[in-house]
C-alpha cells in the first residue's frame, strides 16, 4: 500500500526489542540531549554495557552522538520511529481515509434521498 | 494475528449506509487510503458472492483486493473475508483476514464499526511478544510534535 524500506524497519525494530534501549529512548523524549553518563546512572549495568546499547541505537538511526570536550550528549532522532509507526498504522490509515470517505458519499445520498421524498 | 477498530458517526440512514458498503457503485466513492481512483469496483452481495475492487494511489501504484461475504444482514451487518490479489501488503500475501461491519441505528443516523480481524502482520506478532509496538506508541506524542 505505502513504499517502506524493510531493511530500516528491521534495524527500528531490532533496536526496540531490547528494554534498556527502550528505557534510553523513552528517557530522551522526555529529555533532549542527556550526556552518557546520565544517562547510565539508572540502569543496573555497567558503562560499556550501556554503551553498546547506545551503538545499537546509533547504527539503527535513532540517536545522534555529539561530543564536546569529554562530554558526549546523546539525542533522539525520531524519523525512523515515525516511519515505524506509520508501517504500524498503514491499515488503520487505509480504513480510516476510506470510512470517512464513506460517511461523506452516504450522507450525500440520505440527502438526495430525502428531497427527492424517499 | 491482531485486530483494528473504528468507528464512525454518520448522518445517514442505516439503509443508505449498507447500500453505500455493498453496491459496487457505492464502493468505487469511498474504498481506499488516498485520493487516488477505484478503477474497478464489483459487488455481488449475498451470502458467499464476491467483491472484487482495484484502485489507484496517488503515487501511481495499482492495489486490488478480493473476498466473499460471509454474512449480510440488511442493514444490520457485512462480514467479509479480505485478502490482497495485488500490491498491497507483502506481509499479507497470500493471506485471508476478515472484516466485519455493524450498523446501529442512531440519532442523527447510523452508528458504524468497522473491524478488521486476523491479520498476520509481523507488527501483531512484535506487539505481542516483544512489547515494541508499545514503546513506539508511547513516543507518539513526541513524534506528533515533529521536530
Amino acid at each position: 500500500m505505502v513504499k517502506y524500506r524493510p531493511a530500516q524497519l528491521d534495524r527500528t525494530f531490532a533496536a526496540l526489542i531490547d528494554q534498556t534501549r527502550r528505557a534510553i529512548l523513552a528517557r530522551l523524549e522526555r529529555e533532549d540531549g542527556v550526556t552518557v553518563s546520565a544517562l547510565a546512572t539508572p540502569f543496573p549495568i555497567k558503562l560499556p554495557a550501556v554503551m553498546k546499547h547506545l551503538d545499537v541505537l546509533e547504527d539503527a538511526g535513532l540517536i545522534t552522538r555529539s561530543k564536546e570536550g569529554r562530554t558526549v550528549t546523546v539525542r533522539l532522532r525520531p524519523q525512523p520511529m515515525r516511519d515505524a509507526l506509520d508501517w504500524l498504522r498503514r491499515y488503520e490509515r487505509f480504513w480510516s481515509r476510506s470510512l470517512d470517505r464513506l460517511a461523506e458519499y452516504a450522507e450525500r445520498e440520505d440527502a438526495a434521498a430525502r428531497r427527492a421524498g424517499r | 494475528m491482531t485486530s483494528l477498530t473504528l468507528v464512525r458517526r454518520i448522518r445517514a440512514r442505516p439503509a443508505v449506509v449498507f447500500a453505500a458498503l455493498t453496491s459496487a457503485e457505492g464502493i468505487a466513492h469511498w474504498w481506499g487510503p488516498d485520493a487516488g481512483p477505484v478503477l474497478f469496483a464489483e459487488s455481488d452481495a449475498r451470502v458467499g458472492g464476491a467483491f472484487r475492487v482495484r484502485f489507484r494511489m496517488l503515487d501511481g501504484s495499482e492495489h486490488e483486493s478480493t473476498g466473499r461475504y460471509l454474512e449480510l444482514v440488511p442493514p444490520e451487518r457485512v462480514v467479509m473475508s479480505w485478502q490482497w490479489t495485488l500490491g498491497g501488503d507483502p506481509d499479507e500475501r497470500g493471506e485471508v483476514s476478515r472484516v466485519v461491519i455493524e450498523l446501529a441505528p442512531i440519532e442523527p443516523g447510523t452508528e458504524l464499526t468497522f473491524t478488521h480481524e486476523r491479520l498476520q502482520t509481523e507488527a501483531a506478532r512484535g506487539s505481542h511478544e516483544r512489547g515494541w509496538a508499545g514503546a513506539l506508541h508511547k513516543l507518539e506524542r513526541y513524534l506528533a510534535a515533529g521536530t
